[in-house]
């Protein structure tokens, strides 16, 4: 379970080193500029109003593209809506991106580049595990702060480091936890997976099965598709007899082909159907060859579809980030967002801004207590900067908890159904990054 | 003639060795420590070089013997708690065991089929990764813990201790490959790339050589993958993807094959393209491939194998 009341801890001071060929340059260098400058009071004044610079690690090419497409979008609106209300601090915001390759080699040295190139103030982006698992522990090693917007469990499993957070989208344990009580109840107790077989469909695996046993549930089937596959009929016939729900998370570009093969396979003979917006994200739910999808079940994290109950807080955002209430482009009908995963860049952006003006952030040198400020942010409630609904920060483990949506695909759209509980995603914490030295 | 020949080499390679140890006193920290990254990439390029450049065997699976490198040092971190000696040696050690494996049946085969076969053996070097998703984490990768990042009681994660590390593995790579390619047999494997009819008739045991090749250059890609996982703490799937196949051919292409520290200048050239043009445009690796069709235009032997050809013959 989460804290919800903070214990008070010591503050931790940096380390005691020696000294290095970089704290030698920075020392010689730092009195030079004292001695050269004229009147170090002057060249404060003008730090304090320089913008604050956020390094924005972007997929603009690879696999993940799409989303980078939208995650540059929804960051540049973010941006500047922050802008118009007075920055941060005074001060305005600069977003510098960088293009990662969705490759975790290129990750790292972006985040190294923000930090000793750029000068960026924070690093923060990007969806992929593997590029934020890659680009993290260099971000450890820099001390610079990395918001990341990626989804995966690792932040919480506490295989990363302090600097390191997740504060404005929750992880995939989180959220399967959260569907399996509605599936069990709604669908059927007997659950047939099928997942690519990479770590992220591994996590659906291990964290559903054991979700789905606590509701007195089973899977009785666990079909896992090599990354490489491109037909998926000889699949289909693994999947066992008395299978009521049939769980999916095929991501990629196969996925029209998946479901297009399901739909030949079953007919009108199949059972319900539960599966991860994840595998439609930036594609149109009316596509030809999704029409078998008619009826079934997706998570959304941010319902897609503008719903009658949606807030006025959404559609500020959606009109702010050019999105309709279709979820597809203002400009564009045919460009559809990657709506249930970028608003962690909306949110993630106002979550720095916060955690700034509550540190008193004025630079570089008060990274570390930027890191304790965040780590001291517990609720977030829902609002103009937190359209996606309220959410609770676990500043131990780094990751945020929130709601969750099902929604049915009907009539070309998708209707939510349920929304869960923030509770219903709590899970014992694994890690305590505050133990971490700064 | 040929002893002043040797001693330009030599004085070539320890300069650059040289200059390189200089400009870490020098670079600003972004490009100290990518000129680190560069460095043990080379290595792996240089390792690619001993089989394409010397012995004309055009692999396409050479992330396999690098990632055989990365996994074992990595996987033995992760579970057994072995540090950076160990994972050094034991990156040496898997690189070569693959090379040698993947050898004994790839070699069968020469040309195209070469190609294919290798390519053939990466992809299930890939996948295998992915079996083993609870152990490896798949695509996902996992990070080597900072504590066990140490050599002899350095910090890896210090950029100073990094850079030397770097360094000296770079030196090493660049002391074998000039031992090499000056050395008799250096020779035979030119000879064998040339013509290998004609050094099978001549009474060499050219899959011998051949083989023998392959396993300097597994081992030596190893020892880079090795060394990339501590230097900089993360392995994953990635690294043994066909693109980390297709790079070292690359920086071998663009800095000159058969030349000593031609892969070198092609790892660094290629980094410093797609850094600074992913800047300006998403299309970066349009850009690279620009560069690399203006390069054989009018560098057809690469960088270093065209000043070669054209200005210093004793380039080695």
């Amino acid at each position: 379970m989460v804290d919800l009341v903070k214990p008070k801890r010591k503050k931790q001071t940096k380390q005691a080193r020696g000294v290095s060929r970089r704290t030698a340059l920075s020392g010689l260098g730092g009195a030079a500029a004292l001695g050269i400058l004229p009147g170090f009071t002057r060249y404060a004044q003008a730090q304090s109003s320089a913008p604050i610079k956020i390094g924005f690690q972007v997929h603009r090419t690879g696999i993940g593209a799409a989303y980078g497409r939208w995650y540059d979008r929804t960051t540049k609106a973010a941006a500047k809506l922050i802008n118009e209300s007075g920055g941060i601090n005074g001060r305005p915001v600069e977003i510098v991106t960088e293009d990662d390759g969705t490759d975790p080699k290129r990750g790292a040295e972006v985040v190294e580049k923000f930090a000793t190139q750029h000068g960026a103030d924070v690093a923060f982006g990007t969806l992929f595990s593997h590029v934020v698992i890659g680009s993290a522990p260099r971000a450890g090693e820099l001390k610079i702060p990395y918001f990341v917007v990626s989804e995966g469990h690792h932040v919480a499993s506490g295989m990363l480091n302090r600097y390191t957070l997740q504060p404005c989208i929750t992880d995939v344990k989180s959220q399967v936890q959260s569907m399996a009580p509605w599936v069990a109840s709604n669908l059927g107790k007997k659950v047939t997976m099928i997942y690519p077989d990479f770590a992220f469909g591994h996590d659906h695996r291990d964290y559903f099965s054991a979700a789905m046993a606590a509701q007195g549930g089973e899977v009785i089937g666990k079909i896992a598709v090599p990354p490489t596959e491109s037909s998926y009929f000889k699949y289909f016939p693994k999947i066992p007899r008395g299978t009521e729900v049939l769980y999916h998370v095929m991501v990629g570009p196969g996925v029209l082909t998946f479901v297009k093969e399901m739909g030949e396979f079953f007919g009108d003979q199949r059972p319900e159907i539960f599966g991860f917006i994840d595998s439609l994200e930036a594609v149109s739910i009316n596509s030809p060859g999704l029409e078998f999808l008619e009826g079934s079940y997706f998570w959304e994290a941010n319902p897609r579809y503008a719903q009658a109950a949606s807030t006025k807080f959404d559609a500020f955002y959606r009109a702010k980030v050019g999105v309709d209430a279709s979820g597809a482009s203002i400009d564009d009908p045919k460009d559809i967002s990657t709506y249930s995963h970028m608003f962690g860049c909306w949110e993630t952006l106002h979550f720095i801004k916060q955690g700034m003006e509550s540190a008193g952030y004025r630079g570089p040198g008060d990274r570390a207590k930027l890191i304790e400020a965040v780590e001291d942010i517990a609720a977030m409630a829902e609002s103009q900067a937190h359209p996606q609904g309220a959410k609770i920060f676990n500043g131990k483990t780094h990751q945020v908890f929130g709601h969750q949506y099902i929604s049915q695909v009907g009539d070309g759209k998708l209707n939510v159904v349920h929304k869960t509980a923030i509770e219903d995603g709590f899970y014992k914490d694994e890690v305590d990054y505050t133990s971490q030295p700064l | 003639m040929r002893s002043l020949r040797v001693n330009k080499a030599v004085t070539l390679h320890l300069g650059a060795i040289g200059v390189l140890f200089a400009l870490q006193f020098v670079l600003p920290d972004y490009h100290h420590v990518n000129l680190a990254r560069v460095m043990v990439l080379a290595g792996f390029a240089m390792a690619y070089n001993i089989s394409f450049g010397y012995t004309g065997l055009l692999s396409l699976g050479h992330a396999m013997f690098f990632a055989a490198g990365l996994y074992a040092a990595g996987l033995m971190a992760r579970f057994a708690g072995v540090g950076a000696e160990g994972g050094l040696i034991l990156g040496v050690i898997a690189g070569l065991a693959m090379a040698v494996a993947v050898g004994l049946l790839a070699l069968r085969t020469t040309g195209v089929s070469f190609m294919i076969v290798t390519l053939m053996f990466a992809q299930a070097a890939f996948l295998t990764i992915f079996y083993f998703g609870e152990y490896t984490r798949g695509d996902e990768g996992f990070i080597i813990p900072s504590g066990l990042r140490t050599l002899f009681g350095f910090s890896l994660v210090e950029p100073a201790t990094r850079y030397l590390v770097a360094l000296s593995l770079f030196a090493l790579c660049v002391a074998v490959s000039h031992g090499i390619a000056r050395s008799s047999v250096g020779r035979v494997l030119a000879a064998i790339r040339e013509n290998e009819e004609r050094t099978r008739m001549l009474g060499y045991n050219v899959f011998l050589y051949k083989l023998a090749a392959l396993a300097i250059s597994g081992a030596m890609s190893g020892a880079a993958g090795a060394a990339y996982g501590f230097l900089f703490g993360y392995v994953g799937a990635t690294f043994a993807s066909i693109q980390y196949s297709i790079f070292p051919l690359l920086w071998v292409l663009m800095g000159g094959a058969a030349t000593v520290l031609g892969p070198f200048a092609g790892t660094l050239l290629m980094f410093y393209l797609v850094d600074i043009s992913s800047a300006y445009t998403s299309a970066n690796m349009l850009i690279v491939g620009l560069a690399l069709i203006g390069l054989i235009l009018f560098f057809p032997k690469g960088i270093l194998g065209t000043i070669r050809e054209r200005a210093a013959p004793w380039l080695p």
